[in-house]
C-alpha cells in the first residue's frame, strides 16, 4: 500500500510540474487571445483592456496560477475564450473520443503484436521472422505523419472508408446497428493508422521476450520432462514473457497518445488533438493548459495501471 | 532387453552407451547463400555405469553443453548414437520418446532461471509427474513433499516460491525435480559453479547420498577439474570438440597423455601449490 501512495505521490509532483512548466511557457510566447482583435479598427483598446481584465489576463502570472490551481482543486479548469464554455465540458467530449480511439488502436496493435510476436519467436531465424523483421524496421523508418498521409490518400482514392469525423451527417436519423456501423466505419482508419504507428515496438518487444524466456534452463527442463510444444508457449513462457509486457503497456499508452494527436488533426478524428492545435494558434490558454493536463493524467494513469497489473500478478513484486 | 539388470552384470553393461557422437549447426552468411558448418562436438565415444560418476571437462565453447543437451534429447545429434540399456534412443518414434525422457534429467547451471519464476516449491518439484501424467494430483504433491525431504528442505515451504529460496536451496530444488520421475541417468551442466564453496560442498554430498541410495548414473560437466575430480570415478577431457583422453580419474592424475590435459592438471597443481605454500 506504500508503495503505491509513494507513487500517486510522484503522479501528483508530475502533474504540478507539468502545469507550471505549461504557464509559463504560454506566458513566454508573445500575444494572447484579444491581440488580434487590436487589428480591427472598430473594436477600441479599451473594450479589449476591459475583456483582459474580465479573463483575469492583466493579473500576474503568479497570481492566475494560483487562481487557477483553486478551480483545479474544484473541479473547475478554466474557460475558454474561443468557445465561451468550461474546459472541462469541452474535455470531457473530447477525452471519451479520443479513449475511444487509442482504446481501439491499442486493443488492435496488441491482438496483432502478441500472437505475431510469438510466432516469430517460435520461427526465429525462418524466412517468416525475417520477413516480420523487414516489415517492422520499414514501419520504424516511415515517419507517422508520412503514414498517415498514405492512409487518408488511399481512403480518398478507393472511396472504401470515410476521411474524416467520427459520423455521418445523418448519424440521428439511423437507427441503433446501423449508428454503430457508421461510427465503426468512421473509426476503423484512425484506429489503423495509430495500431500501426505503434505495432512495430510491440512487436518486437513481444518477440525478444518471448525468445529470452524461450531460452531459459526452466523450459529446457521442462521439455526433457516431455512437455508439448504448445503448452510450453501458454503456460510456461506466455505468462512469465508478460512482466516486461505489461510495463511496455504503461509506457505505449504515452507513445499512443502522442500519435494520437497527429492522427486525428490529419483524418479529422474531432479529439483532444485538433481542439488543442486550434486552442494553441488561437492562444486559447485554458483549453491549451486543460488539454496537456488531460494528456499527462492518462498517460500517468496507463502507467500506473501497468503497475497495479504488474503487482497483481507478480509475487515478487508483492513481496519486495 | 528388460530394465533391472541383474546385479553382476551392472559392472560390465553400461547402462547408457553413447558412440561416434556428433552435432554441427549448418548456419548461413547474412548477405551471401554460402553456408558454413560449426561443429558443437565430433565423434564422442563415452559410457555411463549405475552408481557411477563420468566427469567431463573442458573449457568453455569446447561443446559440452550441446553434448549434454543432445544426451537430454532436447537436440538432436547429426550423426551417432545414444543407447539406453541398449535401447536406441534416436530411433524412437514420438510416444516411445516422451516415455524415455523420464529416465535422463538434467540439471542446470543457473538455479535461478533453471526454475519456473511463477510455480511455487510444490509445484516445481511435481511439474514433471503432471507432464508426465503419473499419479493423481493429491499423490503428486505428496510425492513432492517426500522429495523436498530427501534433499535437505522443509517440507513446509512447499508454497514458497523460487526467489524466496537460496542458490544452494534452489539448486536442491532442481535436483529434486530432476528426481522426481525416478531418472536412472543424471546430467549436471556446470551444476555447481554458480555457487559458494560450501554450498558446492553441501550439493557435492548431497549428490553423492543420492547416487548411493537411486543408484544414479551421472554425467558430471565442469570446467573446474578440481571440484569434478572429487567424485568422479571417470574423468573425460574435451579439447576443441573432441574428447581427447579418457581414463580412471587416478590414472588422470597419475599420468595425464594430452597436452591440454597436463596444462589442466598444471593448474590444479600451481592452485594446490600457491594455497600450500600461504598456510605454511
Amino acid at each position: 500500500m506504500k508503495y503505491f501512495a509513494r507513487r500517486l505521490f510522484h503522479a501528483t509532483l508530475l502533474l504540478l510540474a507539468v502545469s507550471i512548466f505549461s504557464f509559463a511557457i504560454l506566458q513566454l510566447t508573445p500575444g494572447d487571445f484579444f491581440a488580434p482583435m487590436g487589428l480591427n479598427p472598430q473594436i477600441s483598446s479599451r473594450t479589449i483592456a476591459g475583456l483582459r481584465s474580465q479573463h483575469d489576463l492583466d493579473r500576474p502570472l503568479p497570481a492566475r496560477y494560483g487562481h487557477w490551481l483553486w478551480g483545479v482543486l474544484k473541479g473547475d479548469l478554466g474557460r475558454s475564450f474561443a468557445y465561451n464554455s468550461p474546459v472541462t465540458r469541452l474535455l470531457a467530449v473530447r477525452a471519451r473520443n479520443t479513449l475511444l480511439l487509442t482504446g481501439t488502436a491499442m486493443l488492435l496493435a496488441w491482438l496483432i503484436a502478441i500472437p505475431l510476436g510469438m510466432w516469430s519467436a517460435v520461427h526465429r531465424g525462418k524466412w517468416g521472422d525475417r520477413a516480420a523483421g523487414v516489415m517492422t524496421s520499414g514501419l520504424l523508418a516511415i515517419p507517422d505523419l508520412v503514414l498517415f498521409l498514405v492512409l487518408l490518400l488511399a481512403a480518398v482514392r478507393t472511396g472504401w472508408f470515410p476521411t474524416g469525423g467520427m459520423v455521418s451527417a445523418s448519424f440521428s436519423d439511423l437507427n441503433a446497428w446501423n449508428k454503430g456501423k457508421d461510427l465503426a466505419e468512421h473509426l476503423f482508419l484512425p484506429a489503423l493508422g495509430l495500431a500501426i504507428a505503434t505495432l512495430p515496438t510491440l512487436l518486437r518487444h513481444v518477440r525478444s521476450a518471448m525468445i529470452e524466456v524461450l531460452e531459459a534452463p526452466f523450459i529446457q527442463a521442462a521439455r526433457a520432462h516431455g512437455i508439448a510444444e504448445r503448452r510450453v508457449l501458454f503456460r510456461y513462457a506466455l505468462p512469465v514473457a508478460a512482466n516486461p509486457l505489461i510495463s511496455l503497456f504503461g509506457f505505449s499508452v504515452g507513445t499512443m497518445l502522442s500519435a494520437s494527436l497527429l492522427v486525428e488533426v490529419i483524418l479529422s478524428w474531432p479529439g483532444i488533438g485538433p481542439l488543442l492545435v486550434d486552442a494553441i494558434l488561437a492562444k486559447d490558454v485554458y483549453v491549451v493548459i486543460g488539454a496537456v493536463m488531460l494528456s499527462s493524467i492518462l498517460l500517468v494513469a496507463g502507467n500506473l495501471f501497468a503497475d497495479v497489473l504488474l503487482f497483481a500478478i507478480d509475487p515478487r513484486i508483492r513481496v519486495e | 532387453m528388460k530394465r533391472g539388470l541383474k546385479p553382476d552384470t551392472n559392472r560390465t553393461e553400461p547402462l547408457l552407451r553413447i558412440a561416434g557422437l556428433s552435432k554441427h549447426y549448418v548456419q548461413q552468411r547474412t548477405f551471401s547463400r554460402a553456408e558454413f558448418t560449426v561443429n558443437a562436438f565430433q565423434d564422442v565415444d563415452v559410457e555411463l555405469f549405475r552408481g557411477k560418476t563420468l566427469a567431463l571437462v573442458g573449457e568453455s565453447g569446447a561443446g559440452k553443453s550441446s553434448l549434454a543437451r543432445c544426451i537430454a534429447l532436447l537436440e538432436r545429434p547429426s550423426a551417432g548414437k545414444i543407447e539406453l540399456e541398449s535401447e536406441d534412443l534416436l530411433a524412437l518414434n514420438r510416444k516411445a520418446l516422451f516415455r524415455i525422457r523420464r529416465q535422463i534429467q538434467m540439471i542446470f547451471q543457473e538455479p535461478v532461471s533453471a526454475l519456473n519464476p511463477r510455480l511455487n516449491a510444490c509445484e516445481i518439484i511435481a511439474e514433471p509427474l503432471a507432464i508426465q501424467r503419473e499419479g493423481t494430483q493429491l499423490q503428486q504433491r505428496e510425492r513432492a513433499l517426500q522429495l523436498m525431504e530427501q534433499v535437505g528442505l522443509d517440507a513446509k515451504w512447499e508454497r514458497k516460491l523460487p526467489f524466496e529460496f537460496s542458490g544452494g536451496q534452489r539448486q536442491r530444488l532442481a535436483i529434486a525435480r530432476a528426481l522426481a520421475l525416478r531418472p536412472s541417468v543424471l546430467i549436471l551442466d556446470e551444476a555447481l559453479s554458480n555457487l559458494d564453496a560450501s554450498n558446492q560442498a553441501l550439493i557435492l554430498e548431497l549428490l553423492a547420498q543420492l547416487q548411493v541410495s537411486h543408484s544414479l548414473a551421472y554425467l558430471h560437466i565442469s570446467h573446474d577439474l578440481r571440484l569434478v575430480s572429487q567424485f568422479a570415478d571417470e574423468v573425460a577431457v574435451m579439447y576443441e570438440s573432441r574428447i581427447v583422453e579418457r581414463k580412471k580419474t587416478h590414472d588422470l592424475f597419475a599420468s595425464p597423455e594430452h597436452l591440454y590435459t597436463k596444462e589442466l592438471l598444471a593448474t590444479v597443481h600451481s592452485v594446490e601449490s600457491i594455497l600450500l605454500e600461504r598456510s605454511a
